[in-house]
């Protein structure tokens, strides 16, 4: 018999993610910490798993050892398999060519052999920077349905932001007839998510004829989409109505966090119907010391709390001392915040330590400038750090 | 690979009836989310033993759901790895076990069948980092052929133990002790380490001299012709031998340096399970207390432990209290001094309450 999967998902995870600054100097934007437990991979990931995909190609290139890393074998996804499961992709060194991921199209590509070797009939395409509860199945069923030759998951966006993305006009039925790409006067409000459903032999087709013109910036949005609409292909929109983010800077990767806070949070990760599974850390559950005040906030495992935390994130194993407060704030695992220190609208990467009275971040001029610390840095005992910056050097105490 | 572990799952049932009714007491969960035999596991792994036998009478479904293939405690081997050995009937043997050497009679194969020179074995009724390495160097350096490991201590409420005797290092007598005095005497702990060859004697021997007991049939006839040794446990100890141990151990994880002394280096493994992070709401007041992932607190926790997906509704207090997973506590109810067994559900307004030397159960699966 031969072996073969309905669906292969390839995912895109070798952006650098440089809007994210200081959050992505030594690691890939998919391996951004998000909501206390999770990485932005886990979930288009568990999105796979939860639809029933179970061989995922993650392509990575832009600092990929934590990566690397935090997928492993696959196993906290269920995606360690014997036929299919999830693989890591990586630039490699061919017999007449080596090259790095030129364009996104490029890097599928690259490893067309590894989505053949599976003799799938459709190719899911991911990107790693979106926040989403998504079945894809569902999309791949709309595809079947139309007897389409790529699906293009569309969300409706403000008529104001609009000009911010791709978009796609739309016949009655769903059909596309028009890309516009961050248009100034938008004729629709229907925006790319840039996750597309391809009929595997469609998609082998075009990017073997993208590969060979070499005037082409091997990307799908600006190459193969528009390619494949001026050659009569079937393109439909699959319009999502659920909650999507686009993670890739700063403040979206603020207000996403801040999104899961409240009693009817805009995104709720405990659905228990749709599991975000991640790599769990190893860690006790947290404790809560008897001088602590927790408000409005989502704290892990690991913790030791013996300040004030309002409206924040608080990832594993952070220890917040007596007398700090943590306001509208995310602090990613394993930092340590002293005593008497402020933080407001900061995001602490990992392992950062925060000395005592120190105060970092706050608003300016009422208005929200969301302060960055970068990963394993220490901030010296009183030192002040202003809001708005990012900082990805360890910082003394100033000299008065 | 020098020694290989036994696991005592269910020998201790009796400790704690109303938690054990439905499974063993390696599987009683503590500490928010792990289970009594993750620390004797934990402490087998942390001393490189990755051999490990459980052995287990009945009620075992929840102890092999929670330790799988064991891939959680890096004990998913193709050589070696953990093994849950449940009793079986033979031509001799038709009943289950009801002593620990009658259960080793019946585990001789797993025995002969390793290759490894000592053999740990240990129980599932106290919290405790052991690193068994030190006590198998102790025991090689003695040249011993058996080594109790004890704890000085008193004796709970209701605990019967055995005591040793010791001249120097060496045991000289066993004694069932069964009235807290009030004074501190060296408790054995249920912890032995054995050269593997002579512990296969030993079960061979027995069988044909139908001995049962190990502390009465061997060590205390052998006592005088085999060199068998004490190893002080000096770390933490909390023995769960009746529910209000087992409720003042819980407690006991609200001290620091309990906490870290158990936790601090994050090497106390246990079967991983993927909850959300815990939330708290506007109106949480949240004192002295150890929360696992996965709860909604929405009301006032003081003093207690929570387990995994534990929902406390607004106006509601917890106190001094310990919460086992998935409970659903409504709004404006009051628990204090109460442990929750898996699964419970409590209604708006209720108020249950136990006391501090007599903490209430709530069996599984109860709604009030």
């Amino acid at each position: 018999m031969i072996r073969k999967k309905k669906c292969v998902a390839m995912l895109l995870a070798g952006g650098q993610g440089s809007r994210l600054y200081a959050l992505t100097n030594n690691i890939a934007k998919p391996a951004v910490s998000f909501g206390g437990k999770y990485r932005i991979i886990d979930f288009p990931l568990s999105n796979c798993v939860n639809s029933g995909i179970d061989t995922v190609g993650v392509l990575t290139q832009y600092q990929p050892l934590i990566l690397n890393d935090y997928i492993g074998n696959g196993q906290p996804w269920d995606l360690d398999r014997t036929f299919g499961g999830v693989h890591i992709l990586s630039p490699y060194q061919a017999k007449n060519s080596s090259d790095w991921y030129k364009g996104t199209a490029n890097a599928i590509y690259q490893n067309i052999h590894f989505i053949k070797q599976f003799d799938p009939d459709y190719v899911l395409i991911l990107s790693g920077d979106h926040i989403y509860k998504m079945n894809y199945s569902t999309m791949v069923n709309y595809h079947i349905l139309n007897d389409a030759d790529c699906t293009i998951a569309a969300i409706n966006v403000d008529k104001k932001d609009a000009s911010r993305f791709g978009i796609l006009n739309t016949n009655d039925d769903g059909s596309i007839y028009e890309f516009e790409e961050k248009p100034k006067e938008p004729k629709s409000t229907l925006a790319s998510m840039g996750i597309y459903v391809f009929s595997a032999k469609k998609l082998y087709k075009y990017l073997e004829e993208d590969c060979a013109d070499s005037s082409s910036s091997n990307d799908f949005g600006k190459d193969i989409l528009p390619k494949m609409l001026k050659a009569g292909e079937k393109m439909m929109a699959y319009e999502f109505t659920g909650y999507w983010k686009d993670v890739g800077t700063i403040d979206s990767l603020y207000e996403a966090n801040m999104d899961l806070l409240g009693d009817n949070p805009k995104f709720n990760v405990a659905d228990s119907s749709w599991k975000v599974q991640s790599r769990s850390p190893l860690a006790p559950p947290h404790y809560i010391g008897e001088n602590a005040k927790i408000g409005n906030s989502i704290i892990m495992s690991g913790c030791e709390i013996n300040g004030t935390i309002e409206n924040s994130v608080l990832a594993s194993n952070v220890i917040v001392k007596k007398g700090a407060v943590v306001r509208n704030s995310i602090i990613m695992s394993e930092s340590v915040i002293g005593e008497d220190t402020l933080v407001e609208y900061s995001i602490v990467d990992e392992k950062t330590i925060i000395g005592s009275g120190a105060i970092v971040g706050g608003l300016v001029n009422s208005k929200r400038k969301i302060t960055v610390l970068g990963r394993n840095i220490t901030v010296a005992d009183g030192a002040t750090i202003a809001p708005g910056e990012i900082v990805d050097k360890s910082v003394a105490k100033e000299e008065k | 690979m020098r020694a290989v572990g036994i696991i005592f799952s269910n020998i201790h049932d009796k400790n704690v009836a109303e938690l054990a009714r439905i499974r063993t007491l390696g599987s009683i969960p503590f500490g928010g989310r792990y289970r009594l035999i993750d620390f004797p596991l934990s402490n087998m792994v942390n001393s490189g033993i990755d051999t490990v036998g459980i052995i287990t009478k009945n009620n075992y479904q929840s102890l092999m759901d929670h330790v799988g293939s064991g891939k959680d405690w890096d004990l998913a081997r193709k050589d070696g790895g953990v093994i849950i050995l449940p009793p079986y009937g033979n031509a001799q043997n038709s009943t289950l076990y009801n002593s620990r050497l009658e259960a080793l009679k019946g585990i001789t194969n797993f025995l002969f069948r390793a290759d490894e020179d000592y053999v740990i074995m240990t129980d599932c009724d106290a919290v405790c980092r052991m690193n068994y390495n030190e006590i198998i160097d102790n025991h090689i350096k003695n040249h011993a052929d058996i080594t109790l490991v004890y704890k000085k201590r008193t004796l709970n409420e209701d605990e019967i133990a055995t005591e040793l005797e010791l001249t120097g290092n060496r045991v000289t007598g066993v004694n069932q002790k069964s009235e807290n005095d009030g004074n501190e005497a060296n408790i054995f702990a249920n912890v032995f380490v054995i050269k593997r060859t002579l512990l296969q004697n030993i079960v061979l021997d027995s069988i044909s001299h139908n001995y049962s007991h190990f502390m009465s049939d061997v060590v205390a006839r052998n006592i005088n012709s085999m060199r068998i040794i004490g190893y002080e446990h000096k770390g933490f100890f909390a023995g769960i031998t009746s529910l209000q141990a087992y409720y003042d151990s819980n407690l006991l994880l609200l001290n620091r340096k309990v906490r870290d002394e158990i936790f601090g280096d994050r090497s106390v493994f246990t079967k991983i399970r993927d909850s959300a992070p815990t939330k708290y709401g506007n109106s949480a007041i949240v004192k002295n207390s150890m929360i696992a992932d996965g709860c909604v607190i929405e009301g006032e926790v003081e003093n207690s432990i929570l387990f995994r997906n534990v929902k406390v509704g607004r106006g509601s207090v917890v106190r001094n209290s310990i919460v086992m997973q998935n409970a659903v506590l409504g709004e404006n109810c009051t628990l204090d001094c109460i442990i929750t067994d898996k699964n419970v559900t409590v209604t708006d307004r209720k108020y249950l309450s136990g006391s501090a030397n007599h903490p209430f159960y709530i069996a599984k699966g109860i709604m009030i």
